[in-house]
């Protein structure tokens, strides 16, 4: 217990020297090491005992992540470590690498100023890691290299010394390959070297690893490496050579501090005027400043309530603070303000700019929210989600009388869950519960079962279509209820590369327009429509090609309306419609404002656009997965049938010994209960992870029988209307 | 046959004999309160002084459903009672068309309607009245800029423009609607310009009001309906005298005398 005081204490001296902290995240691949990782990192640093970590899985601390093996929700840690002459606070963030939690891992990459990528030896690169590494990337967030397993190169693989050094190299290419590719102008300064000390390899579960900068310290080279776990003396290679010590030095040496990092990061996450006080405060990390914080993660907790979780870039927190939650236009007052310590909390009086903070009074914010004492704020850039709910779940409470309180906790984990959608089914009554996956729907409702007392009944998951057109609509005419305002309007497939630009933040409706167009034309619209566009929703445009026409200025922020209700639930079955262009070609407006109201354009432009969608040859989307499953050969044929039954269809195949990497690719709708099917084909043998692979149109073939069979899932009407059915 | 009876402007005494007469008749009555209000009168008492049940439509009845009203009035005699005068409102021309269009008879009753109201509360002359125009609710962040050219339009012709006040969700005051007014109004046309309020035209009581904009937004018109007029720049030298009369005007408008 003293210990632990005293390491608060250090910890609360520490914080007022931002040069002295790292704000760090650690991303991997799934099962690549991140948490044994932490864990040893806590243990070396005095946070957690020794013969704890490893077995313990500290930061996996919610007992479903252990139970499952895998880490769900992103915890922060706080840490001292010596280095040189000096202490240092470390402040991480575990993020959880499996696909289907991408959310938290995009999350996090905002508290953080630098990330230790860690990969497995064996495995090398993963489609996780890359897509890691490019979120940080594109966050400006500095990698920095931990090639871990190297105990099984050794030991399984059998490889020579020569080979394992080849092997290393070999990943530190390939990295440094993907970092030149997604970001050719920070590579030079960012490129991985191992001369240098920006990558260590080792072993997290047995709490070794060199650098070469270690090695001249300690006279433990590869060589010397390769003869410990020889001769099985690994326990003394950790003792020389101490995981900890080593990677907590390579953080201290080659990740910013926040005063480096925020000088440069705030550009990027900001879109306000680096000049204003406000943007030089945060430039600056000044504690003197204004508070200016963002909110990344917000965590239920037992005694305290809800706890918001945030990187404060400017000024000091203290209890009573009064906030701003700009995004949600409301002020909240600060209750406590702490640090994490593992799953612990630790109440300090104030907090300095450069901290990764935990707040309890921030009922207002969610996952993403900006805070400050200011008035007036920009808030930052809005968090991209690089991937979008394709699962439902309907949620009922097995007792009616536990329908509030379902309700209650539904509102409470999709606000710390933004990738969870909830939304009420007004017709049937029933909750749906959508997300990334089957298993991030199953772990959410495991949690209301466990954490909450719950007792509720669940559907199978249901796969999320998307509607959408393949050809150009002709321009339709949509009546308002009264007659007196008519709006013309086309619908044609949106260019990909337009999507992925807004989905990707690297173009804006908040952004200079000038700067937009000539991004947008470059993408392939046409130049009255890059110059006409109103609205970007949910991969969906809306172009105003109309020239001169009186008051449709003051009535476009309906029009808008009418278009995103149209996006948000389609024509064919009511659901998301997806990579459409809808263009206003034309339009007549009534001059007394009363009579072009809410209640009369929201109507016709919904109906002109559903009508437009059913003479685009519309079609619905369904979401696939890239499946890679690694198996010995001889359960080879039982893996293709596996995918084959699946409307999969494999990519590719790669040997390696005796074993069999498959790379496939099936629908999403299919690959429900895969997990139980695949470990019954294999006897248990194959190791597998997923990834989102997009959307693909459904084979015309089934088209309807998807249609009808949503439909009537939504009780709604069992044809597929027809455009007269909108124009009446 | 579609029979449009105008109500009149306060309660259900306003109704004309003729239009008391065809509704009794009717085969089905209707009532609208969507496009106006009586706030002298409700529901209960027009039914009892007609002696009939009354359904009342609502906007989609008359908008985008109003087929089925004018299928009705193929086979028997449908009676749709409106506030005011039952063709001011466009609503009502439109059904009009629509039912002429598809061969069915429709009957006009008139009745005193807000427009004729004005010129005897306020003193006005008819003549001198440009287009009107509606206030209503900004959406948002939006404030319509049509009131606005509609008034430089009236006064660019020497008229007054009349200003309808939005009923929904509730009915406008006056003091609502100069809000709005001046918050559209970025350039500052209105500063200056003179203006009445109306307030329960067609009651007991109704109260009438002459100021400069800015002050009339001070005043407590009371219950609704309310109504208002921005005056002409220029001004006849009766209604000059009926102002002062009526609507307590102050002096200095009748520097604005023709
Ligand atoms: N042989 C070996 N196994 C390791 C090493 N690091 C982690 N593991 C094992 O790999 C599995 C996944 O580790 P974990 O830390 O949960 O991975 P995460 O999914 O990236 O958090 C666990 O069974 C660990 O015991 C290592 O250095 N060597
Ligand atoms: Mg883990």
């Amino acid at each position: 217990m003293a210990r632990a005081k005293k390491m608060a204490d250090k910890i609360i001296s520490l914080m007022y020297k931002p040069d002295t902290i790292r704000n760090i995240g650690i991303v991997a691949h799934i099962d690549h090491g991140k948490t044994t990782l932490s864990d040893n990192l806590l243990a070396g640093a005095g946070m957690i005992s020794e013969e704890l970590a490893g077995k313990q899985l500290y930061l996996d601390f919610d007992s479903q992540e252990q139970e499952r093996g895998i880490t769900i929700s992103a915890a922060n840690v706080s840490m001292v470590h010596d280095y040189k002459d000096g202490e240092y606070l470390i402040n991480l963030i575990d993020t959880p690498g499996h696909v289907d939690f991408g959310g938290d891992v995009t999350r996090a990459m905002r508290a953080v100023d630098g990330v230790v990528v860690v990969i497995d030896a064996v495995e090398g690169v993963m489609p996780q890691t890359e897509t890691v590494l490019r979120q940080a990337l594109k966050e400006k967030v500095k990698p920095i290299l931990f090639v871990n397993k190297v105990d099984r190169l050794i030991k399984e693989l059998e490889v020579t010394s020569e080979q394992m050094q080849e092997r290393l190299l070999k990943v530190i290419t390939e990295v440094n390959k993907l970092i030149k590719g997604m970001n050719p102008e920070k590579y030079k300064e960012w490129k991985l070297d191992v001369a240098a000390g920006s990558v260590a390899f080792g072993s997290a579960l047995y709490n070794w690893a060199v650098s070469v900068p270690s090695m001249k310290d300690t006279g433990i080279g590869f060589k010397e490496v390769y003869d410990y776990i020889q001769e099985d003396k690994s326990k003394e290679l950790a003792k020389k050579s101490p995981l900890y010590k080593v990677i907590l030095d390579m953080v201290i040496r080659h990740l910013p501090s926040p005063v480096q990092a925020q000088e440069e990061r705030v550009g990027v996450i900001w879109s306000g005027d680096m000049q204003s006080k406000e943007g030089q405060s945060m430039a600056k990390c000044d504690p003197n400043g204004p508070v200016i914080l963002m909110i990344t993660k917000i965590v239920a907790d037992i005694h305290a309530g809800e706890i918001a979780v945030g990187r404060l870039f400017s000024g000091t927190l203290k209890p009573g603070t009064e906030l701003n939650i700009v995004d949600r236009k409301v002020r909240n007052r600060i209750q406590t303000t702490g640090l994490f310590m593992g799953p612990k909390r630790i109440d300090v009086p104030e907090i300095p700019a450069g901290n990764i903070v935990a707040l309890v009074g921030l009922k207002d914010a969610v996952a993403g929210s900006t805070c400050t004492t200011l008035e007036e704020f920009e808030p930052f850039e809005l968090i991209v989600h690089i991937s979008e709910p394709v699962v439902t779940m309907a949620i009922e409470a097995k007792n009616p009388r536990d329908l509030p309180k379902l309700i209650e906790v539904l509102r409470a984990i999709a606000k710390e869950d933004p990738t969870l959608q909830v939304t009420l089914n007004e017709e049937t009554g029933e909750h749906l519960l959508s997300g990334m996956g089957e298993l991030h729907l199953e772990v959410k409702v495991e949690k209301i079962r466990r954490e909450r007392g719950l007792e509720i009944v669940t559907s199978p998951p249901i796969v999320v279509f998307r509607e959408t057109v393949t050809r150009l609509s002709p321009a339709v005419e949509g009546k308002s209820p009264n007659k007196h305002n008519r709006f013309y309007i086309t619908v044609e497939p949106l260019e990909p590369e337009v999507v992925r630009l807004f989905k990707q933040g690297e173009v804006s409706m908040r952004m200079d327009k000038k700067e937009r167009r000539r991004i947008l034309q470059e993408a392939g619209l046409s130049k009255e429509e890059a110059v006409g566009i109103q609205e970007y929703y949910e991969g969906n445009i809306f172009c105003d090609v109309t020239k001169g026409i009186q008051y449709l200025n003051e009535t476009m922020e309906l029009i808008l309306e009418g278009f995103r209700e149209a996006m948000r639930a389609g024509p064919l079955a009511r659901e998301p419609v997806m990579s459409l262009k809808a263009k206003l070609v034309d339009c007549k407006l009534h001059e007394d404002a009363i009579h072009r109201g809410p209640a009369q354009v929201i109507p016709a432009v919904r109906s002109a656009i559903f009508a437009a969608i059913l003479q685009a040859d519309a079609t619905l989307l369904e979401p696939y997965q890239k499946v890679f499953i690694t198996v010995p050969q001889e359960s080879l044929g039982n893996v293709t049938r596996e995918i084959q039954g699946r409307r999969g269809q494999v990519l590719e195949m790669k040997q390696d010994g005796d074993l069999v990497t498959v790379i496939a690719k099936a629908p999403v709708k299919e690959m429900f209960g895969f997990a139980g099917d695949i470990r019954s084909a294999t006897a248990g043998k194959a190791f597998w992870s997923v990834e989102h692979a997009g959307f693909e149109s459904v084979p015309q073939g089934v088209l309807e029988e998807f249609v009808m069979e949503v439909r009537k899932r939504k009780g709604l009407k069992m044809e597929i209307p027809t455009p007269e059915y909108f124009l009446s | 046959m579609l029979i449009f009876i105008g109500m009149g402007l306060w309660d259900e005494k306003d109704i004309s004999v003729k239009g008391f007469e065809y509704a009794k008749k009717a085969d089905e009555v209707y009532i609208e309160f969507y496009t106006s209000r009586m706030m002298g009168t409700d529901l209960e008492r027009i039914e009892n002084l007609i002696g009939r049940r009354i359904t009342v439509l609502e906007r989609s009845d008359l908008e985008e459903n109003s087929k089925k009203l004018i299928e009705k009035a193929i086979s028997g005699d449908i009676a749709v009672l409106v506030p005011g005068d039952p063709m001011i409102a466009t609503t009502h021309s439109v059904i009009n068309l629509e039912a002429r269009l598809r061969g069915v008879k429709v009957k006009i009753i008139h009745n005193a309607s807000i427009f004729t109201a004005i010129c005897g509360l306020t003193g006005l002359h008819n003549y001198r009245f440009g287009k009107s125009v509606s206030i209503s609710y900004p959406h948002g962040n939006t404030v319509s800029k049509s009131p606005l050219n509609v008034i430089q339009e009236n006064w660019s012709i020497n008229a007054h423009t009349l200003l309808f006040l939005d009923l929904h969700p509730e009915p406008m005051s006056i003091n609502e609607a100069i809000e709005i007014l001046l918050q559209a109004d970025e350039e500052n046309i209105l500063n200056g310009c003179y203006s009445v309020g109306v307030a329960r035209a067609g009651s007991s009581n109704p109260v009438i009001r002459c100021d400069r904009l800015e002050n009339l937004k001070k005043i407590d018109f009371g219950k609704p309906l309310h109504i208002l007029i921005i005056l002409s720049k220029k001004i006849h030298f009766t209604e000059y005298d009926c102002l002062k009369e009526f609507a307590g005007s102050p002096e200095e408008l009748r520097y604005f005398v023709i």
